[in-house]
């Protein structure tokens, strides 16, 4: 599904250049969960931004699916993360004056699905996250957990290949983690790529394969046996 | 653009922030509705200008005389400078070719008019045929003096529309005999002059029969011509200020007096006066649109601006909008459209307020310089028109400005 080979990225900073990713080579198969982990400047966001097409590597290669991914034009970018990529972010990210519906139908906007479909399979995939009942709501009206599922939702929306999540459970107290990690479990379960940046051990835990980056390199990538976000566990 | 998904959108995202939107419009509002204003008032002063000028023929010129102040071929000065019947046939013959109407004036200030137990004070005017049109008089009831009236030195009057309501009242004058200053004449017509009362508390008599009746000989007062008028206003122009400098020329002549008394022979020329005034009227006219088109200048600056505003506000909206695979064009499309939406709702409003404002107060202007300000609605239009258009320009940089945006660094936490 993923597969990178030598891939650098260096940042400018005034007359400095700092080179963030320093030649990383990465594969994901279809079905996969991986937890990228890693201290905070070790360039763990920064290789799910290229990944995720919101940044370019300076050199290596990237193919998603099969297609090279470079020197893509905003367009094609634009296009490619509309398909095959669906976002989680630390901080939800979603939009403030729109309702948790029109949220999660926003993907399917950009992909000029009309507005009965749309609103159709956007109500779908808030009944997934368990969310139907909220669906006029407004981010403000929810709580942390809830605005997340509404992201996921979101991500989900425009049925993408990966699911990139960074920092999904950054901003929530850890019984919400868990119910978020669950999500994102059962939506691993029926077959969708996911790739979690967290540095949380027990959020990695519960991905299927570890990866650690250290200064811009993987310097341990680890298969590891599961660990179940089932609430009762927690309580 | 006529994408109606869109139109859900953009109408989602002004509704949301209601204020925000109508601050923004209320800039281009208020340019539009002052330069509807200014404009209006422009057409105001035009409407009253033009109708101060509608009083007489506007390609008029008139001549009289007076005292001579100067010294000429050793004449002394303080003599009357008095015109005669000839000067009269003189200038006809001479200008026949340019000149359109033609009439000589004797007349008396203050004459005693009596009609049964009513008396008046009113001018009155010995003059010719010609006199109805060089003083753009319209018929109320009969008729004009006529050329065999004033060959024949008959004794009837024409009436102002003034004086027949002051000594007839609701009667009905055609035909009934009034006493000019102790001598009957017969009323034959009564006419209204667009100058209003002040122009419409005169009487007319032929001139033949004022000198005889009261001791003019062939004496005369003033004279009063139009020229021929061409359809190139300028060379209108020209030929009536030539005719004017030649006629004084020519009555100077032939009475002596120095070319440079200028209260002894006065020769006036309304379409120079006229040419005069329009030009101030373009002037002022030019001055308004400058001022409109500034003020909405400083529209357009206000959207851009609070445009700008919107994208830095909106930067992580549309990071996030672009993350979920939102093109630049979609970006650069709704900015935009936002824009020239909002200026035109905004425009329109101003518009129609400008409009509906000068509606109601118009009726209540009417002075001799401002007369019923309107505006001409075309040009309303074309300024919308172009506001939108220039609104759209303005929209555009921070269209550009949004599409240029990086959901990366949109998106970055901070």
């Amino acid at each position: 599904m993923i597969e990178i080979k030598e891939l650098h990225k260096s940042y400018q900073m005034g007359a400095n250049s700092l080179h963030v990713l320093k030649g990383i080579n990465f594969e994901a198969k279809e079905g996969e969960m991986v937890a990228i982990m890693g201290s905070s400047g070790s360039g763990k966001s920064t290789f799910l931004n290229i990944i995720g097409m919101l940044d370019e590597a300076d050199l290596g290669s990237y193919t998603l699916d099969g297609k090279i991914i470079k020197n893509l034009n905003e367009k094609i970018a634009a296009r490619y993360r509309n398909q095959f990529l669906g976002f989680i972010f630390q901080s939800f990210n979603l939009i403030s004056y729109k309702s948790a519906l029109d949220n999660v139908s926003m993907p399917l906007y950009y992909q000029g699905i009309k507005r009965n479909e749309r609103t159709e399979k956007a109500m779908h995939y808030l009944e997934k996250v368990g969310l139907a009942d909220w669906a006029e709501h407004l981010p403000s009206e929810l709580s942390g957990g809830q605005k997340q599922r509404v992201a996921i939702a979101r991500a989900l929306a425009s049925n993408p290949k990966v699911l990139l999540a960074d920092e999904p459970t950054g901003a929530l107290d850890s019984s919400t983690s868990y119910e978020v990690m669950e999500l994102i479990q059962k939506i691993n379960d029926e077959g969708k790529t996911i790739l979690c940046v967290t540095h949380e051990d027990d959020i990695a835990h519960m991905c299927k394969r570890i990866v650690h980056l250290k200064d811009g390199i993987i310097i341990d990538d680890d298969l590891v046996s599961q660990v179940r976000a089932k609430k009762q566990e927690n309580v | 653009m006529f994408n109606i998904e869109r139109w859900q959108e953009i109408f989602e995202t002004l509704s949301k922030n209601k204020l925000r939107t109508f601050l923004t419009g209320l800039s281009v509002a208020s340019g539009i509705f002052i330069l509807v204003i200014l404009l209006g008032f422009s057409t105001g002063i035009q409407k009253g200008v033009k109708s101060q000028f509608e009083q007489d023929a506007t390609n008029r010129i008139s001549v009289w005389t007076g005292v001579t102040t100067k010294g000429y071929k050793g004449l002394n000065p303080g003599r009357l400078v008095q015109m005669k019947n000839s000067d009269h046939e003189n200038i006809s013959r001479k200008y026949d070719e340019n000149l359109e109407y033609r009439t000589a004036l004797y007349s008396i200030w203050g004459g005693i008019i009596t009609y049964k137990n009513q008396t008046g004070n009113y001018r009155v005017e010995g003059a010719s045929a010609d006199q109805q049109f060089i003083e753009n008089e319209t018929m109320v009831a009969g008729r004009f003096i006529n050329n065999g009236d004033v060959e024949k030195a008959e004794k009837v009057t024409v009436i102002g529309n003034q004086v027949k309501k002051d000594i007839f009242k609701e009667e009905d004058p055609i035909g009934k005999s009034i006493e000019i200053m102790g001598i009957n004449f017969v009323v034959v017509g009564v006419y209204s002059d667009p100058g209003g009362n002040r122009e419409e508390t005169r009487v007319f008599i032929p001139i033949t029969t004022a000198q005889k009746a009261f001791n003019g000989g062939d004496k005369v007062r003033s004279l009063a011509y139009t020229v021929k008028m061409s359809d190139n206003f300028d060379d209108a122009v020209a030929l009536s200020m030539a005719l004017s400098e030649n006629i004084d020329k020519d009555i100077r002549t032939s009475h002596f007096v120095a070319p440079d008394d200028r209260s002894a022979v006065r020769v006036w020329n309304t379409l120079e006066e006229a040419k005069k005034i329009y030009t101030l009227l373009d002037t002022i006219r030019a001055v308004f649109w400058f001022v409109g088109i500034g003020t909405i200048i400083a529209g357009i600056v206000g959207v851009s601006n609070i445009m700008l505003i919107v994208v830095k506000e909106r930067t992580k909206e549309i990071g996030i909008r672009k993350a979920i695979g939102a093109l630049p064009s979609s970006i650069v499309g709704m900015i935009l459209q936002e824009a020239i939406f909002i200026t035109a709702i905004a425009g329109f409003s101003g518009l129609f307020l400008g409009v509906g404002l000068l509606e109601l107060v118009s009726p209540m202007v009417n002075s001799d310089f401002i007369k019923f300000p309107q505006v001409d609605f075309n040009t309303a239009v074309t300024t919308v028109i172009l506001l939108i258009v220039a609104g759209a320009l303005a929209g555009f940089i921070p269209a550009r400005r949004a599409a240029n945006i990086k959901p990366i660094e949109a998106l970055r936490d901070e």
